[in-house]
């Protein structure tokens, strides 16, 4: 039971994570790899911060900029010199690769023993403790979202994401859009990183590598979930990735328990998120919105 | 009040226009109509500051829109510029009275004062029973309408559409083209139009014909 329950509370610390993506690939359609890159910076700057014996309140703003900068970095390549979205992040991950191992120094930094997010004691059960302060933590994050959604900046991102021409002929610079967009959703992966590194107790160079995938398979377990029950509501939207990552990695985490090789879980990851994004052009998905 | 001259514009080494001028009264409906290729879109996009010209000018109401930054400009296209497109583009998850209220919010103006002017606008377009239908729940016709009070939210100085009833039935097309006319007479608009209907062409006021990237 306690191996579900560190999927959920890994998959909880997943969840900002999940959200850039949904943001990224579902309201303002820009497909972003840079997720992979952003995401180990954000535990980077997290475990150096943090073995510098910085304060929290220092550490999370230089971890939200650095995500930020990150995502920059991929719309200003992709806006300005006009290079295609998928190859901006994809150069911009590449790159981050170099910056994370030089910001480190070494492949690995354990945070054992060091007060970190997961420190502050709600009630003395410690895995009852992560999980409050990460709902807590989520929480905020949907409830600052979903506001910046509904506002007139959100309204722009929302329409770039649907018709760009349309949102432009309205007189919205739609690389603002993007500019801003994508260093508010690279910020939420590098926090993500962060929190995953202060949960697991190290920052790993390889932490981040395939991690898109796991956000996108959690992503698209979450539109299943919004088409089949026809959510229109932006704030159970976002809620329902919160749904769409702990099934995720609570699929992972039985496909471990059962005994199959840990070598094969990328594969059997990418075969998932296959059958999760085959699954709402399927009959049976068809059949089953219908009625 | 427009007034376009010697527009050239080039993809690659394909010329689609070679010196193209135009000069737009206010309260004129002028349609450009041509074959396909010949143009007429990629000028209505110059002529909207939706595209950049290789060579030539643009000018409206006296400002040269090659002379304006990236910011400046998106924010003269939405004071001055509204857009129909073939396809209506609205928002599906928003009703007919947010997608209406989209450039007044753009432009920072507040929620009552764009939904009044939205709604006196759907209004105007007979559509004051359908502002808190989604698009989805609207005819083609419907649809285009909205997407027709979404381009004067913000009273634009010109509207610019491009085969805006290309995707509509005779029925609803003429209904449409009638409906420009109207809105010359009551608010003074300015349209020009791309299109390929006969029927929208004659009831212009002028008609523009394009070929191979010139006036003709």
């Amino acid at each position: 039971m306690d191996f579900y329950l560190a999927a959920i509370l890994q998959a909880l610390c997943f969840t900002p994570m999940c959200l850039g993506i949904y943001i990224t690939l579902k309201v303002f359609n820009f497909p972003d790899i840079t997720t992979d890159g952003s995401y180990t910076l954000g535990a980077v700057v997290c475990a150096l911060g943090i073995s510098n014996s910085l304060p929290l309140i220092v550490i999370v703003p230089v971890i939200l900029i650095s995500g930020a900068l990150a995502g920059i970095a991929t719309a200003l390549i992709h806006t300005k010199l006009k290079v295609n979205a998928l190859l901006s992040g994809i150069l911009v991950m590449t790159a981050l690769y170099s910056v994370n191992l030089s910001l480190m120094g070494r492949s690995n930094i354990p945070l054992l023993n060091r007060p970190t997010f997961f420190s502050f004691s709600i009630i003395p059960d410690t895995e009852l403790n992560i999980f409050l302060i990460t709902i807590l933590i989520i929480s905020i994050l949907i409830v600052g979202l979903n506001y910046l959604l509904k506002s007139d900046f959100g309204l722009a991102m929302r329409a770039t994401g649907n018709n760009e021409l349309m949102i432009r002929s309205l007189g919205v610079n739609t690389a603002s859009i993007k500019i801003i967009g994508l260093a508010i959703t690279n910020s939420l992966v590098a926090f993500s990183g962060a929190l995953v590194a202060q949960f697991q107790g190290f920052t790993d160079i390889n932490m981040g590598i395939g991690i898109v995938i796991s956000g996108l398979g959690a992503v698209m377990i979450a539109e299943t979930v919004i088409r089949l029950f026809r959510i229109e509501s932006m704030v159970l939207n976002l809620c329902c990735i919160i749904i769409g990552v702990c099934l995720f990695q609570l699929v992972l985490a039985f496909t471990l328990s059962i005994g199959i090789d840990a070598n094969l879980l990328k594969l059997l990851t990418s075969c998932f998120v296959l059958f999760i994004v085959a699954l709402p052009n399927s009959k049976w998905f068809k059949f089953l919105n219908v009625k | 009040m427009l007034s376009a001259k010697g527009i050239h514009k080039s993809y690659g080494s394909l010329q689609i226009l070679k010196g193209v001028d135009l000069e737009v009264e206010k309260g004129e409906i002028i349609s450009i109509v041509g074959a396909s290729g010949a143009g007429k879109s990629t000028f209505l996009h110059i002529l909207g500051s939706l595209d950049m010209p290789d060579n030539g000018s643009v000018l409206l109401n006296g400002t040269d829109l090659a002379k304006l930054s990236t910011n400046k400009l998106s924010a003269f296209r939405n004071e001055h510029i509204g857009f129909i497109f073939q396809f209506h583009h609205l928002l599906p998850e928003f009703t007919a009275l947010e997608n209406v209220c989209i450039p007044a919010f753009i432009a920072g103006k507040g929620r009552s004062e764009s939904e009044k002017r939205a709604q006196y606008l759907l209004g105007l377009l007979g559509l004051s029973n359908r502002s808190h239908h989604k698009p989805s729940e609207l005819s083609g016709g419907e649809q285009q309408r909205v997407s027709v009070a979404r381009a004067l939210m913000n009273s634009p100085s010109i509207v610019l559409a491009d085969e805006p009833s290309g995707n509509l039935d005779s029925e609803n097309a003429n209904a449409l083209h009638h409906l420009f006319v109207e809105l010359r007479e009551t608010l003074k608009q300015t349209f020009v139009i791309v299109t390929h209907n006969e029927h929208l062409a004659e009831i212009s006021d002028r008609t523009v014909h394009m070929k191979d990237g010139l006036v003709i």
